[in-house]
């Protein structure tokens, strides 16, 4: 599988080839590249709807001095900060337990805790939603468990709103990661575990100075995905909060209010400003290929 | 020796006890909507946990105030024309990076990943802008033809065309088969778990997408069961009696496709770090 086999080094001109990349290449340009350069092009731009003129630098200085912006910012990084580290150390640990095969009942657990991926983001958002009103099922349980004693304000609270949404999210999502680590654990060598529990190493410390560190590649790369996914977090914030509604609000003081939200709304919201929300959508670009970056950094370092 | 077997005994409970509660947790908002669906709307902002008698009432409303037939034909229609779209245009890319490499096209395949990165978020508006142009807004052809040439498909399938056995190929090509007829007389039918793993992509995204949907569908009579889900769902007093049937309802299509199919479901959700 070396470059230099011969059906590589093709070099003359085959109609064949392009008539099979033809039309997908055709798509992506007209779909995906065309669009990215036009977006570039707009953040430096100003006007109502279509009639742009050109700004030069004028949304960049507008954006350090938007507000909205900054708390679109700060709650988009509270939401990655504190719920991808939550995820990903629930669904390593529910990996290594369910990775044991001595475990009854293992298919129908791995099953369960994997089907919260089936759901689409607005419904179960909604369902969430339907959860957590101010005396339903959520409130009424952490009474009657004495947990609190009056009712959180889920739907009123920034702080608690916040922490609504990231509880949804980790439901989504759990279970998707761990089918990456549960993939990742069949390729360990189980003697080494075995070995280590001979030794006397304890469960925590396997866990913690073998499993972790052989999985490092696969934490990485759901690291990456996941955060990337949290900076685009539209459908569930717009959902659970009403801020894809008229309202415009994202949640109580716009606790809820997230990057993708805020472009959404500077475009078909208020009075629509195409260049400016371009402009806010580089700073998502900018982030993204910062991470991704990243990871094909973390990627060499794999193969080195 | 009692004790560390004890204490062995009791690390399976606590074990058992987590997993047990990690399931519970999962499924039960599925249970909670099949219930929910039961109940009336004031019960189910009481948090009812018991099936009720609601049921007819809730559907009722719900197939009243939306056109239900029309709505799921829609997302029906979407979801189809994507899948087959992107799976064919997606492989016949894919094969043909693989199978017809030159300098040039790797360059160019270098360039087509670096779409990967780029966000939607970035690219509603000049899309929205560009669909203006072309007079498609409103229409489901929009919906699609932004999905149908991904990225990331078209490396999943040039990543499993690698496994595609050229000896196949060769001696079509000695029978005389042409490139086109070795693609979808010979790759196709060899290739269908592959094609099975990326059909469950294709088919998730494009029956649960959301966002631009949302941009580009305007009319009612256009709108996919999703947009509909989410416009009763996020009104300030939600009727979630007839809600809960309309998620019920846009649910079964992707558990039914999931059990059917569990093992390419994982596979085509593993799909990416291969």
């Amino acid at each position: 599988m070396s470059a230099i086999s011969p059906r590589r080094l093709k070099p003359r001109f085959d109609v064949n080839g392009w008539l099979f990349v033809g039309p997908a290449l055709a798509l992506i340009a007209t779909f995906m590249v065309f669009p990215i350069l036009h977006s570039f092009w707009m953040s430096f731009q100003t006007g109502l709807g279509v009639r742009l003129s050109f700004a030069g630098l004028k949304n960049t200085y507008r954006l350090f001095n938007d507000p909205l912006f900054f708390t679109a910012l700060t709650n988009t990084f509270i939401f990655f900060l504190v719920q991808v580290p939550i995820m990903l150390t629930l669904a390593l640990v529910t990996a290594s337990l369910l990775n044991n095969p001595d475990l009854k009942f293992r298919g129908v657990l791995r099953t369960a805790i994997f089907l919260p991926c089936v759901t689409s983001l607005v419904a179960y958002s909604v369902l969430f939603k339907s959860m957590f009103v101010a005396n339903g099922l959520i409130n009424t349980t952490l009474i009657g468990l004495g947990i609190v004693d009056v009712g959180i304000p889920w739907m009123t609270d920034p702080f608690w709103c916040r922490t609504m949404i990231i509880i949804a999210i980790t439901w989504r999502w759990t279970g998707y990661n761990m089918i990456f680590y549960l993939a990742a654990m069949q390729n360990i060598d189980r003697s080494v575990y075995e070995a280590a529990r001979i030794d006397g190493v304890p469960t925590w410390a396997r866990f913690l100075h073998l499993t972790v560190p052989m999985l490092k590649p696969v934490i990485l790369f759901t690291t990456v995905t996941s955060t990337i996914g949290t900076l685009q977090l539209f459908d569930e914030v717009a959902t659970i909060t009403g801020g894809g509604s008229a309202s415009g609000a994202a949640g109580p003081g716009n606790s809820a209010l997230t990057l993708s939200l805020y472009i959404y709304n500077l475009t078909f919201k208020f009075a629509p400003n195409y260049g400016y929300a371009a402009t806010v959508s580089y700073v998502i670009v900018f982030l993204v290929a910062v991470l991704s970056f990243l990871q094909f950094y973390a990627a060499r370092e794999r193969k080195a | 020796m009692t004790s560390y077997g004890l204490k062995q005994r009791l690390s399976s409970v606590a074990v058992y006890i987590f997993l047990g509660v990690m399931a519970f947790l999962s499924i039960f908002p599925f249970l909670w909507m099949i219930i929910g669906a039961t109940n009336t709307t004031s019960d189910i902002i009481k948090g009812k946990m018991s099936f009720g008698e609601a049921l007819v009432v809730n559907a009722t409303t719900f197939f009243t105030q939306v056109d239900a037939p029309l709505i799921f034909w829609n997302s029906a229609k979407i979801t189809i024309i994507a899948t087959v779209l992107t799976l064919l245009i997606s492989s016949l890319a894919g094969y043909g990076f693989e199978i017809f490499a030159s300098r040039f096209r790797e360059k160019l395949y270098t360039l087509m990943l670096l779409t990967l990165m780029i966000p939607f978020a970035a690219l509603m508006i000049p899309l929205f802008m560009l669909m203006k142009q072309f007079g498609l807004i409103n229409t489901h052809l929009a919906v699609v033809l932004p999905t149908v040439a991904s990225a990331f498909i078209i490396f999943y399938f040039r990543q499993s065309t690698k496994a595609f056995p050229h000896e196949l190929r060769d001696a079509a090509r000695v029978d005389g088969l042409k490139e086109w007829q070795i693609f979808f007389l010979i790759y196709m039918p060899v290739m269908r778990s592959t094609y099975a793993a990326a059909f469950i992509i294709v088919f998730m995204t494009a029956w649960n997408s959301y966002l631009w949907p949302l941009i580009v569908l305007q009319s009612n009579d256009m709108k996919t069961i999703t947009l509909v889900i989410s416009s009763l769902g996020s009104a300030y007093y939600p009727d979630y009696g007839a809600v809960m049937i309309g998620t019920v309802l846009a649910t079964i299509p992707t558990l039914f496709v999931f059990f059917a199919m569990q093992r390419q479901f994982v596979e085509g959700m593993l799909g990416s770090v291969k």
